[in-house]
């Protein structure tokens, strides 16, 4: 155990920050949810990719830098540190893209990988259908083989980004007598295909973060399967490994929030405002919270570049970041008082509305991805061994 | 940047799982209960053969030479099996000889450190954080604070009352002592720093306990609720009963890479150590206590008898949550740092810009 960096690592630490300080937008983007903010931020991604910065962990040939897990890390540190917009394309980037490198074949490497890590192509999750949510295995949206194509019939629904995305990745039933897991295929979808109809579902906040996919009879390609015909759900589970763990979470958003619930405490403190007695605790609790997340990942990183895989533990961090969002944003909301209920656009609303922004936010935490009580079902039968039946 | 540990501290770890396993049963722990000291001098000795209360002892005066690091894992097993020893002596009595040693107190360290590293001598501390001494009955030498002077006091310097505990594992006592300039062995800011060192020593000891015993209370709580049949089925099966068991292993792998940390902080001695130490004691104090309830609650009745061995934890996790400055102390010592800056408190590779 040695907890210090090697020259290397400081090295591309100040290289990043340099880059990153030069040149993130000094004021937050629109928010990615809106068509223009859509926009803004895929205008930020290209700067990034230009900068050779848009995806450090993946290899030269995709639009990577090669970089390490434990470099990934510190380019995430230096990327909350300076306060960059939100991943547009984090659908892509962070769990198809991963899922790609390891089932793609090499054309469909060379196809997808350049664009998504630009940005130019923005993904969006086609996994929840209207009656399989935490019951992901009773998909019945069918792909069936009809010559070089599939023919897709159904609905998928909650695809995160599927108000603006280009494509859309996801499970079908390829093999119309299967059931639950058996006979689905991961496949990807062009959302401008005849046949494909977008609807999108505002969230509670009035913005666009969804979409409704509606699929009557479109047409797409059986080169856009990913993985082998029927194993769609092994590939699925890959990809939501990825959602759950590490890649996505990265502990630096966490430290950046706790970092700023401490500073608006002493904001709040030195105003004279009133604060209840029990929030400089729940303050501290955030900050311990943010740190644990940090130190377990480092640990988790350190595991896998030893040769170790990530599993089922990938759970406890859903559960862990999920709840932790939350309870730090809910301590910002009670430390603004009445403030804290403001619209970014209040006239006093100051810079306070992106607490509100990231409470509503945060709240979704526990359900996407699979819910908290999946996860939890999932910690009891795979790592402690309780009894399914 | 490396987290994990080497194969040899692994190996050290397994080594004395495999041993405290067989060891500490908890039929040996309840047997101790019933005895006048609750010690085993036997155990201590052959615990000694292992290598344990010496491991910090530097290789000169007859120990391993190791630190924090290669202990941590072997402080989780004590936990583990809910061992009732004194493992201060061995996590906070060493070093503190050892840095008295270096403060001029040479024929004090050559005394006692040979000593506790064959198992002849046990060490005990008094704090601030606590009116009572733990273990000062089996002791060979106590140390204790007097403001900031820090005195070494042999067994014939002392007048002892016990004070019953719940958990029949702890051993705590009242200490009567006369400071005398013939027991002083640091004074001022030393003896400031030298006392600040100790408790956290102590503490990180006792968060490194709190994690096994928290995993062992979740095991029990699997175990049982993998038998126990209710309906025609393992009470296991039904979610009420899993996701309770799940939080309980939520919160100890949140608190595992705390507390491994804090013991690198600990070796190394960083400006970040008190917070970190602080960090670990409440994260794996929080962990055991809440998995003390829900294993609890997954066992029903029969956990809340005397019969059933949960409460061996159960107790562990109350006493050892309190040692060494409480959950409590702990987490206002983090606020305090955090919030007021009192003390560093250093984020983990993220680096807020400076305010």
């Amino acid at each position: 155990m040695d907890l210090s960096y090697t020259a290397k690592q400081n090295a591309f630490r100040m290289e990043a920050r340099s880059w990153l300080e030069e040149n993130a937008p000094g004021e937050p983007l629109r928010s990615f949810d809106t068509p223009e903010g859509f926009e803004d931020h895929r205008e930020w991604e290209k700067k990034l990719h230009a900068g050779g910065f848009a995806m450090v962990p993946w290899p030269k040939e995709y639009g990577g830098r090669g970089a390490d897990l434990l470099e990934w890390l510190i380019f995430e540190e230096e990327y909350y540190r300076v306060g960059a917009p939100g991943r547009v394309n984090q659908n892509g980037i962070f769990l198809l893209g991963p899922t790609i490198m390891e089932y793609g074949t090499p054309e469909q490497k060379a196809r997808f990988l350049p664009p998504m890590a630009s940005s130019e192509e923005v993904w969006a999750q086609g996994w929840s259908e209207p009656n399989a949510g935490s019951d992901m295995a009773n998909i019945q949206t069918t792909a069936l083989i009809d010559g070089d194509d599939y023919v897709i019939n159904g609905q998928k629904t909650w695809a995160s980004r599927g108000a603006y995305a280009h494509w859309l990745f996801g499970m079908f039933r390829t093999d119309p007598d299967s059931s639950r897991h058996n006979g689905l295929t991961f496949v990807l979808v062009p959302l401008d295909t005849p046949g494909v109809t977008v609807r999108p579902i505002e969230k509670i906040n009035g913005k666009k973060a969804f979409a409704e996919v509606f699929l009557d009879d479109a047409r797409v390609p059986r080169a856009n399967r990913l993985g082998e015909e029927g194993a769609g759900w092994s590939v699925a589970m890959a990809t939501a490994g990825f959602e759950r763990g590490l890649m996505l979470r990265s502990p630096a958003r966490f430290q950046n929030t706790a970092h700023r619930l401490v500073e608006l405490y002493r904001e709040t403190r030195d105003q004279g405002v009133f604060i209840d007695a029990g929030l400089k605790d729940t303050v501290a609790r955030c900050w311990m919270d943010a740190e644990a997340y940090a130190l377990n990942t480092y640990q988790t990183v350190s595991r896998l570049l030893s040769g170790g895989k990530i599993g089922a533990e990938a759970s406890l961090n859903k559960i862990f970041w999920s709840e932790l969002d939350i309870t730090m944003h809910e301590a910002a909301l009670s430390l603004l008082g009445a403030r804290g209920e403001l619209l970014s656009g209040a006239p006093a609303a100051g810079n306070v509305g992106e607490w509100l922004d990231g409470f509503i936010f945060a709240l979704a935490g526990p359900i996407y991805a699979g819910t908290n009580e999946i996860q939890r079902n999932i910690i009891a039968e795979r790592i402690l061994g309780l009894p399914r039946k | 940047m490396e987290f994990g540990f080497s194969e040899d501290q692994t190996l050290l770890g397994e080594t004395v799982r495999d041993f405290l396993q067989a060891e500490c049963t908890p039929e040996a722990v309840r047997s101790l209960w019933d005895t006048e000291t609750g010690r085993s001098d036997e155990f201590w000795t052959r615990f000694s053969e292992v290598g344990v209360p010496g491991l910090l002892v530097p290789e000169a005066f007859g120990g391993l030479g190791l630190d924090e690091r290669d202990l941590i894992l072997v402080l989780e097993e004590t936990g583990r099996v809910g061992l009732a020893e004194p493992i201060v002596s061995i996590a906070a009595g060493v070093p503190l000889l050892v840095s008295l040693g270096q403060e001029g107190q040479t024929a004090l360290a050559e005394q006692w450190l040979p000593a506790v590293a064959t198992g002849e001598a046990r060490l005990a501390l008094g704090h601030d954080g606590s009116p009572f001494v733990a273990d000062a009955h089996v002791a060979d030498l106590i140390f204790m604070p007097h403001g900031d002077d820090l005195h070494a006091l042999t067994k014939d310097a002392v007048q002892l009352t016990a004070q019953p505990a719940n958990d029949q594992s702890q051993r705590l006592f009242s200490v009567e002592w006369t400071p005398q300039e013939a027991t002083l062995v640091a004074t001022g800011a030393t003896g400031r720093r030298l006392q600040q060192e100790a408790l956290d020593r102590g503490a990180m000891a006792c968060a490194a306990q709190l994690l096994g015993v928290a995993q062992s209370l979740i095991d029990l709580g699997v175990d049982y609720a993998s038998q126990r049949k209710q309906f025609g089925v393992a009470v296991g099966t039904f979610q009420a009963v899993k996701h309770r068991l799940a939080n309980a292993k939520v919160k100890v792998e949140y608190a595992r890479s705390v507390v491994y940390r804090a013991a690198h902080s600990v070796a190394l001695n960083t400006s970040g150590r008190s917070v970190d130490v602080s960090m670990a004691k409440v994260a794996a104090g929080e962990a055991a206590t809440f998995a003390t309830k829900e294993s609890l609650q997954v066992h029903g009745a029969i956990g809340y008898t005397y019969e059933q061995d949960l409460h061996i934890w159960m107790k562990r996790a109350w006493s050892l949550d309190l040692a060494f400055g409480s959950g409590a102390w702990h987490r206002a010592r983090v606020a305090d740092a955090v919030v007021d800056g009192s003390l560093p408190a250093e984020t983990f590779g993220y680096t807020p810009v400076a305010s």
